[in-house]
């Protein structure tokens, strides 16, 4: 049912409005208000802290169906939930997602992730941005980039160097001391705003650390886990529909006298497409299934953004290719299916990232597979 | 005030529809069932009337096990309880609006809603039949409804036109496209929708009056016909149309 209703909803309120999303490169304000109040802020958490109880099976289900129609959405939505939310719900004590996570789940507020520099990207533990305890305050000086939502966030799960190592924190925009850059001028996913922030002294209260000090790259680390699936679901969706645009093209399409869909050459491109969603899907889902069980899935995960992240751009270049000169066109989406999907091998852990994590594990389990 | 609100469960329009072997029913292979799109409007207004004045939505529904899922959807959407009125067989409006008024009757509702038809069958008279059978008040096709007390003020779409009409509770309200804006069921009613009790029991039985007798699909159209393709071909085509299609 979950399913459907995102489907429906997808269908009526956001895809409409995908190709003028891109255009104007930014979300309605109306439409995020009632992505919000239908819940899908909130899926996966449970219900006590306001979220839809879905859990990660039912995130990935949600998130695969608006991508359908409009990645920026997508990305929007998995930056304020599987990420900076989540850092608060995997990381945080009790009271803290008490604090927070209701008027995140219901949209009221909008949150970010912020944890990349400019020295410190792929290698996160380089990370500058410090916070020293004053007078029963953290005080935080520093500045992220790269930051998906932050020039709409209200709050931000910020990742700073303490005395005692790398350290969460949730910062209410509000808290003074905070600046938001400029909108970066990106290639695709448009309407989803990225910006640097920069922290000046900013004085961030005791409680609002998450968890213990000193713990805040693991839980960086399991959060963006989380986020990985996310990735997943979003090649995915987008994947199934470059496979379904291109499907009922090729069926309509004539030249040499024939539907197009009759030549080996299409229904090969066909035939890829379709290999590299069942395998995404299974994967996906595998995977997301653990993460509800509580499992450690490190390597899952990095395996699902790794595999989906690869396998959506090369649908999208055939879905593309079988589309010709109209798909190169901006009369029809897939360009923007296209520039989309480029993101999806970047942000989040690069492909190399990801790589990294499954070799090492790799050779650390002697080759024996294991997951 | 309990308001109850009959929904049933039928095929998605965009599904294909195929005859079954029995040429009498249609074959379920593959077909995706889901809330007739008119109880949708009939499920907001009775909730709008809850948010309104107070009360309890009952839903109810006369068919298969199947029908469980649009239940759960209007559950989903906000209504409080639901009842399934078990029946396999295929029954005709007088027999589901003979079923529906008992059940009705026993919830003592005092406002009924129901979709102006169902998109199946199509036969758009069970919330009449139903009306007459408990002797309530009847506004069928509304496209607008005020509620003050018992008093109802209703538009009816009519041919060219609306109606405007007053009448009183108890009353049951077939609704049309335009009433209002179905809601999306949240996911907090979705999660919520699992916890609500749906009551089944067995349709209250009696005899159908009408029998099909075949199903079967409408003759595929005839290909059109090219009489040429620059103006000298006017002529002719002025007469077909004229003499043959008999449009002008």
């Amino acid at each position: 049912m979950l399913q459907a209703m995102v489907r429906e909803f997808t269908d009526a309120e956001i895809r409409p409005v995908a190709a003028q999303i891109d255009e104007e490169e930014k979300i309605p304000d109306g439409l995020i208000k009632k992505i919000g109040e239908l819940g899908l802020l909130g899926t996966s958490f449970p219900e006590k802290y306001g979220g839809g109880g879905f859990g990660g099976v039912g995130y990935c289900l949600a998130q695969e169906e608006i991508t359908r129609a409009c990645n920026s959405t997508a990305a929007f939505i998995g930056a304020h939930q599987s990420i900076g939310a989540n850092a608060i719900y995997i990381g945080g004590s009790e009271e803290l997602k008490m604090k927070y996570l209701p008027a995140l789940c219901a949209g009221e507020k909008i949150a970010a992730f912020a944890l990349t520099e400019a020295e410190a990207g792929s290698d996160a533990f380089n990370l500058k941005t410090e916070a020293k305890l004053t007078n029963g305050k953290w005080i935080l000086n520093g500045e992220k980039i790269w930051i998906t939502n932050a020039g709409i966030a209200d709050l931000f799960s910020v990742f700073a160097r303490t005395d005692k190592g790398i350290t969460g924190f949730v910062v209410e925009k509000d808290f003074g001391g905070i600046s938001i850059g400029p909108k970066e001028k990106k290639m695709g996913i448009k309407g989803s705003v990225t910006n640097t922030i920069s922290f000046d002294n900013v004085e961030v209260p005791e409680e609002n650390i998450i968890g213990r000090e000193g713990r805040g790259f693991i839980v960086a680390m399991k959060t963006l886990e989380a986020g990985r699936l996310g990735i997943g679901a979003a090649s995915l969706g987008a994947a199934k529909e470059m496979l379904e645009l291109s499907a009922k093209y090729a069926a309509q399409r004539k030249q040499f006298n024939q539907f197009i869909s009759n030549f080996q050459a299409i229904q090969f491109m066909l035939a890829e497409m379709s290999t590299n969603i069942y395998a995404m899907e299974s994967i996906l889902y595998r995977a997301a299934e653990k993460y509800d069980n509580g499992e450690d899935i490190s390597t899952d995960a990095a395996i699902v953004k790794l595999f989906c992240s690869e396998a959506v751009t090369k649908v999208t270049d055939h879905a593309l290719q079988i589309h010709g000169g109209m798909g190169f066109s901006r009369e029809l989406p897939l360009e923007r299916y296209y520039r989309d999907a480029r993101i999806l091998r970047i942000f989040e852990g690069t492909t190399e990232i990801q790589k990294m994590i499954i070799g090492k594990k790799a050779v650390k389990q002697k080759g024996k597979w294991k997951v | 005030m309990k308001i109850v609100v009959c929904v049933s469960h039928v095929p998605d329009t965009a599904t294909k529809i195929v005859v079954g072997s029995d040429n009498k029913t249609i074959d379920a292979n593959g077909v995706t069932y889901v809330l007739n799109p008119y109880d949708e409007i009939a499920v907001e207004e009775a909730l709008k009337t809850k948010e309104a004045q107070g009360g309890d939505v009952v839903v109810v529904s006369v068919g298969p096990d199947n029908n469980k899922e649009s239940i759960r959807k209007a559950l989903a959407m906000g209504a409080d309880s639901g009842v399934l009125l078990k029946d396999d067989n295929y029954r005709d409006s007088v027999g589901v609006a003979k079923a529906l008024a008992e059940e009705i009757k026993a919830q003592d509702a005092q406002i009924v809603f129901f979709g102006k038809q169902s998109v199946d069958y199509d036969n758009s008279i069970v919330g009449q039949l139903t009306a007459e059978m408990l002797g309530y008040n009847c506004v069928s096709v509304a496209v607008d409804l005020k509620l003050d007390g018992e008093k109802i003020t209703a538009e009816r779409e009519i041919e060219g036109g609306r109606e405007v009409i007053e009448t009183s509770l108890p009353a049951v309200i077939t609704c049309q496209k335009g009433l209002n804006e179905p809601r999306y069921a949240a996911l907090k009613g979705i999660m919520a929708a699992k916890r609500k009790t749906i009551e089944e029991k067995d349709a209250a039985v009696s005899e159908n009056s009408v029998e099909i007798l075949e199903m079967k699909k409408p003759a595929p159209k005839e290909p059109g016909k090219i009489v040429g393709t620059d103006s000298s071909a006017v002529p002719e085509l002025v007469r077909l149309l004229k003499e043959e299609a008999k449009v002008i």
